[in-house]
């Protein structure tokens, strides 16, 4: 399964896609993706933290003893979340603001946790960073749709362009039962797909 | 290499030398981004002053703070270029809003007029109480503050008896905004009232203040009544 680069990424992305296969990190996702951009770069901020704590685990995997791999996985993980936040507070004011809350909140993403545990903990770097690019991408991805359709659905714009006037949006998909009613569907949409795809 | 084992020296040594590593990284990345951030800020604040403000030449840089034990307004005195006072942005604040705290400036001209307004910090509703930042701009229906008169017009929402519409599902954040503008309507003008702290204002425009100050003797205790 864990051969080439190839499969695992697109394991990630697809097969067993964070968001829409294996629920994990539904918080930020249900909470963030009130537009396009907001669940892109939520997305983003995710991928980069799990891509540089899967691969400084995968590094230290034989130095950490088994008793303490938790506290030094979260350890590792608050550094990259914490030099993320600054860094988008720093150069991207605009998302910072928006996202708010949400960048110290990926601390406590099981997805990141997850990956740390249950790939980078046993695979070499190489495939620790893939895994966690395919993995952040596919975060990426499904936050970027269900942002996009939300913002449709309920503004009428998509990434901030008018597409059609903002009276004829349903407030309901910017607000929480809007998120759960477009993930629901997703969902449903994907399990179609990889049941076809077998 | 074989894993380490899970001994009391190898446990600590390893997760140590990582919180060491961890504490060198922040820090290296925190001194890199504090001065950006710190300019942000900085420059929101200028910027934002310097939109709601009538035509200026310059404004006070050390704004005169005033704490009611709740909130802290800042007053930004402007001046045209005889050093006659023009007007002054007010930043107040209201903790009522849906999800607390609302940070606004307001700009008024030396008569009390609202020139504009910036929202500097909310945290309301996306696409409900976040539409604060334009709503009260938009000439439409009675949903605008620009131009009003604070000291004579009723800066309420409809339903309370104002004259300002609410914004469409989002009452709560509707009064917190207008409450912190009321809260900067009356800071600006029991402040530039105030002659010990607008020594640079010249003869004429004083016997000026003293008209809009007789004005709004009435309209100061009015709104105190609404502020309860």
């Amino acid at each position: 399964m864990k051969n080439s680069g190839s499969t695992i990424i697109l394991n990630g992305l697809i097969k067993e896609n964070p968001i829409l296969v294996l629920f994990l990190g539904m918080c930020p996702t249900l909470a963030t993706t009130t537009s396009a951009v907001n669940g892109m770069s939520m997305g983003l901020a995710t991928l980069f933290v799990l891509f540089g704590s899967n691969v400084v685990i995968s590094v230290l995997k034989k130095v950490i003893p088994d008793k303490v791999r938790i506290p030094a996985y979260v350890v590792v993980i608050a550094t990259f979340v914490s030099v993320v936040e600054m860094l988008i507070h720093a150069y991207y004011p605009a998302i910072y603001e928006s996202l708010g809350i949400f960048i110290p909140l990926i601390v406590v993403n099981c997805i990141i946790l997850g990956r740390a545990e249950a790939f980078a903990a046993k695979n070499t770097i190489f495939h620790s960073a893939l895994d966690g690019l395919g993995m952040g991408l596919g975060f990426t991805f499904a936050l970027t749709l269900l942002g996009l359709i939300r913002e449709l659905l309920g503004t009428g714009k998509a990434f901030g362009n008018i597409i059609f006037p903002d009276r004829y949006g349903a407030l309901i998909f910017v607000l929480a039962p809007g998120a759960f009613i477009v993930l629901g569907y997703l969902i449903a949409i994907m399990n179609k797909f990889r049941r076809k795809v077998g | 290499m074989k894993k380490l084992e899970s001994t009391f020296i190898n446990m600590v040594t390893v997760l140590s030398g990582i919180a060491v590593f961890a504490a060198i990284t922040l820090a290296s990345v925190y001194t890199l981004t504090k001065e950006p951030i710190g300019n942000l800020e900085r420059n929101k604040r200028q910027e934002a002053i310097r939109n709601v403000l009538p035509p200026y030449d310059h404004f006070d840089s050390i704004p005169i703070e005033m704490n009611n034990g709740v909130e802290t307004t800042k007053v930004y005195k402007a001046y045209d270029k005889n050093n006659l006072f023009v007007g002054a942005a007010v930043e107040s604040s209201s903790n009522n809003g849906y999800k607390g705290h609302i940070d606004i400036i307001v700009g008024f001209n030396k008569k009390g007029i609202i020139v504009n307004y910036e929202v500097l910090e909310q945290n309301e509703t996306p696409g409900l109480g976040s539409k604060m930042v334009d709503w009260f701009k938009t000439k439409k229906a009675k949903q605008s503050i620009i131009g009003k008169d604070a000291g004579l017009a009723h800066l309420n929402i409809t339903v309370d008896g104002g004259e300002i519409d609410a914004i469409t599902a989002a009452t709560i954040s509707s009064r917190a905004f207008l409450f912190a503008v009321r809260n900067a309507y009356f800071e600006f003008i029991s402040n530039v009232d105030d002659p010990l702290n607008d020594s640079t204002t010249s003869v004429t425009d004083t016997l000026q203040q003293k008209n809009i100050d007789s004005d709004s003797s009435s309209t100061k205790t009015e709104m105190k009544g609404q502020v309860q």
